[in-house]
């Protein structure tokens, strides 16, 4: 066995920094997870058949039995999972929601994007959304001073 | 004694196991991702593994956020298909080796890997969809499976050279036990594909196929991509390749491909296969 290269010890700083330079993305990070814990465990007790039963029976009532922001509660109604990513939510929790609603991944996902599912369905068919201009947001805004300096030069 | 003979690698798209339970692998859609899959049905029949570590990660089934173990290894007799919210998948229940499982776990963790032991749970499709995909559909599973369940969701996840490493570790737990067995690993996941947010559905075949390459031969300079280039190419869930890197290094110093097979899109993902042998 070959002995790997001596590698630097991460910094966590750093490490934790760059998950938040990606544009459109909420990496899942210990600080998400904790924020979202009440809206991940709620979303998990939808494996029984009888809590989707009782929350489809009535969703608000279900609710009221998890101690959520109301804030969490209006976005879990709404499925606004654009929304529930901000409060900590992680797509293979809320998952179990749009599972309840008989939704497949491509179709709730295709909700929080710009794309309509039959349109995002199209793209995907197309090959994807494409990485170029979605690596970093600080290379975007790099960019755009570029291009804004251009622009008055 | 035991030996690993075969790596293979595949996503494990939840679709895939509806296409295949309703009947739709032959359709416009779907015909072209199985038909991918059909070189590698016919070896396996004609390869017979006696036991599968099948390296996975787990999609809020059998883990939810109470506890997150970064590698965790089934010593289980049997496990069932989960539940995830729509039924569970109608396929055999997966049996376990715990004998070897046990082998595995004790001997990784005097190499210094400190693993979870699971001795009960469900599995889900991240287990069960490459088990349809390699081994079609069939009254019970043509081999033992030892679950080896990787957190890739909550950060940070491993990284790429500790899962490269921990294949290293399992080959040699796989080569001291004393039972003439062959052994295949399998890594499960990826390949581009982001599933949340205004990003979700980018897809990179360029990167992919990068990866795909450098499975082959002896190079391992896949263990020290940072998990940040995983995010910034390949999508948010993209990271579940570093799962690969375990089936990859406990493929030893080299590798030969068998068979490759690549196609955009499965649902949101990019699907890639890889088999390989060690060389």
């Amino acid at each position: 066995m070959t002995q790997p290269p001596a590698r630097p010890t991460t910094d966590i700083h750093a490490y934790l920094e760059e998950l938040e330079d990606i544009p459109g993305t909420r990496v899942y990070t210990a600080a998400r997870a904790r924020r979202g814990y009440r809206i991940n465990q709620f979303a998990m007790s939808l494996m029984k058949a009888e809590n989707r039963a009782r929350f489809k029976a009535d969703e608000r009532a279900y609710l009221d039995e998890w101690d959520l922001s109301e804030e969490a509660r209006a976005a879990l109604l709404a499925r606004d999972y654009n929304a529930l990513l901000d409060m900590g939510g992680n797509v293979y929790f809320l998952a179990k929601l749009f599972s309840t609603d008989g939704i497949g991944f491509a179709e709730a996902v295709s909700s929080m994007t710009e794309h309509d599912f039959e349109s995002y369905k199209a793209m995907m068919a197309a090959g994807g959304r494409s990485p170029q201009g979605q690596r970093s947001k600080k290379a975007n805004r790099a960019a755009e001073g570029a291009a804004d300096n251009e622009g008055t030069c | 004694m035991a030996r690993i003979t075969a790596g293979v690698a595949s996503s494990h798209v939840p679709l895939l196991g509806v296409a295949h339970d309703q009947g739709k692998d032959r359709d416009e859609y779907f015909g072209p991702i199985f038909a991918g899959y059909e070189w590698t049905r016919a070896w396996e029949k004609a390869e017979k593994p006696d036991v599968v570590i099948l390296v996975y990660n787990d999609h809020a089934s059998a883990f939810d956020m109470k506890i997150v173990p970064t590698f965790a290894i089934g010593c289980g007799e049997r496990y069932k298909p989960a539940d995830e919210g729509w039924g569970a998948r109608q396929v055999p229940d997966v049996i376990g080796d715990p004998d070897l499982a046990w082998h595995i776990a004790q001997s990784l963790i005097l190499d210094e890997f400190d693993m979870t032991i699971i001795n009960e749970m469900d599995v889900d499709h991240g287990l069960t969809v490459p088990l349809s995909m390699m081994f079609g559909a069939v009254e019970q599973w043509p081999a033992k499976v030892i679950p080896l369940a990787v957190n890739v969701v909550t950060y940070p996840v491993p990284t790429g050279n500790r899962c490269w490493a921990l294949g290293e570790a399992i080959a040699r737990a796989v080569a001291s036990y004393p039972e003439d067995l062959d052994v295949q690993i399998w890594g499960t996941g990826g390949m581009s594909h982001q599933l949340q947010g205004p990003r979700a559905g980018l897809i990179n075949r360029e990167w992919d196929n990068m990866f795909l390459d450098k499975l082959v031969g002896e190079t391992d300079e896949l263990r020290w991509i940072p998990h940040i280039e995983y995010l910034r190419e390949t999508g948010s869930e993209g990271i579940e390749m570093v799962m690969w890197l375990i089936m990859r290094g406990a493929l030893g110093k080299a590798t030969r491909q068998l068979h490759r097979h690549y196609h955009v899109p499965c649902s949101n993902t990019a699907i890639g296969h890889l088999v390989l042998e060690p060389a």
